[in-house]
């Protein structure tokens, strides 16, 4: 005779199936949502959008992207590809002299006097046509977001031996302490300050 | 008779199938943790254009989407094969959109209100004049923190 306390084995053959059936569900049902892209800030709206600051010639890269995705750099036709560098060169320019007080002593480009005084007074100007494609526009903005990029990990690499994108992700984090968060912040804003990104998205009008 | 002559040639053993749950259950998680629900339907084409220097969306709760692109097929009778605006689940025009920021704004809570950044979730085919227009309308409502939501790849091939 059995025991009547045995208890009787249940048949897991079926388990298999139960959980692919989840399984398919969730594959089907799985949106992986993208949330990354490109920040920027925009600029605050003013009633007479006519008080633009006037602007030094050499101070300014016009960029214009026309509807068949032509790009014109200061009047020049340019590749998409040899973009970064033409932004680079202008943002690093640092043409001021160096007695004056807007001579910038961590540039590394030309300092040519028909280009950019320093970084901070470098503006690129974006224009567009309404018939060019938002694809071509993000790469453009894509290129000089990475000419930035490199310029702000070269300075913080020289200064905190970390580049600036790391900082930025490790500031993101949820998890980094409020401690090392300060500290972040601190050296984020100084880098920042070296190479404001000054990019505009109409035409700017110069003066020589 | 040697004892190797006992084995029958030919026959293969069975392959135990008893961890095949366990394998099946690894995955079922995985799908199950990474799933997130769709809040709005999206009646737009979305295909958004590819960037390389992405900076991740950290907190969901600061985010306001906003989608742009071509209707749909099942949408396009009703509404032409022109870019249009989604607000939440529906077409919109553009002087909309302010309003539906400052709505949208309002709804969370206050100490998040200032920090609001707004996602433009735009197919990579549309033009630059909406987006403009847009541009215009969230500086009016002052929300100037832009995020051009993007899929990390290389820029060059958003020109084909």
């Amino acid at each position: 005779m059995s025991k009547r306390t045995d208890v009787p084995k249940v048949n897991a053959g079926s388990m298999a199936d139960i959980a692919f059936l989840l399984l398919i569900f969730f594959l089907v049902t799985t949106v992986i949502e993208t949330n990354a892209g490109l920040d920027r800030r925009l600029p605050r709206w003013n009633d007479n959008d006519t008080t633009i600051v006037m602007r030094y010639e050499r101070n300014v890269l016009a960029i214009f992207l026309d509807s068949n995705g032509k790009l014109m750099a200061n009047n020049n036709l340019v590749q998409l590809k040899e973009l970064k560098t033409v932004a680079l060169d202008f943002i690093d320019n640092g043409g001021s002299l160096s007695t004056s007080e807007e001579y910038c002593s961590y540039c590394k480009g030309e300092r040519s006097a028909t280009s950019s005084d320093n970084p901070a007074k470098a503006v690129i100007s974006l224009a567009s046509n309404r018939e060019t494609s938002y694809g071509a526009y993000i790469s453009v903005q894509n290129e000089l977001v990475a000419a930035y990029n490199e310029l702000r990990n070269r300075e913080a690499q020289r200064l905190f031996k970390m580049n600036f994108t790391d900082m930025e992700t490790q500031y993101g984090k949820a998890e980094t302490s409020l401690i090392v968060k300060k500290e972040l912040k601190e050296r984020i804003v100084q880098i920042q300050k070296r190479y404001p990104l000054n990019i505009i998205d109409a035409p700017t009008i110069t003066k020589n | 008779m040697s004892k190797f002559a006992k084995k029958k040639s030919g026959e293969l053993p069975a392959v135990s199938t008893a961890s095949l749950p366990d394998i099946v259950f690894m995955l079922l998680f995985f799908f199950m943790t990474v799933t997130v629900m769709k809040d709005s339907d999206v009646m737009v084409e979305n295909t958004l254009p590819n960037a390389s220097e992405i900076k991740k969306l950290e907190k969901k709760d600061r985010v306001i989407y906003l989608y742009v692109g071509k209707p749909t097929q099942n949408y396009q009778k009703v509404f032409g094969t022109e870019s249009r605006i989604q607000l939440n689940d529906k077409f919109a025009n553009v002087n909309e959109v302010g309003d539906y920021i400052l709505s949208e704004r309002a709804k969370k809570p206050q100490e998040l209100q200032n920090v609001l950044t707004t996602a433009l979730k735009v197919d990579k085919d549309a033009n630059m004049g909406i987006i403009s227009d847009i541009k215009q309308q969230l500086r009016r409502v002052n929300a100037l923190k832009v995020n051009y939501t993007t899929y990390q790849g290389d820029a060059f091939n958003n020109l084909q």
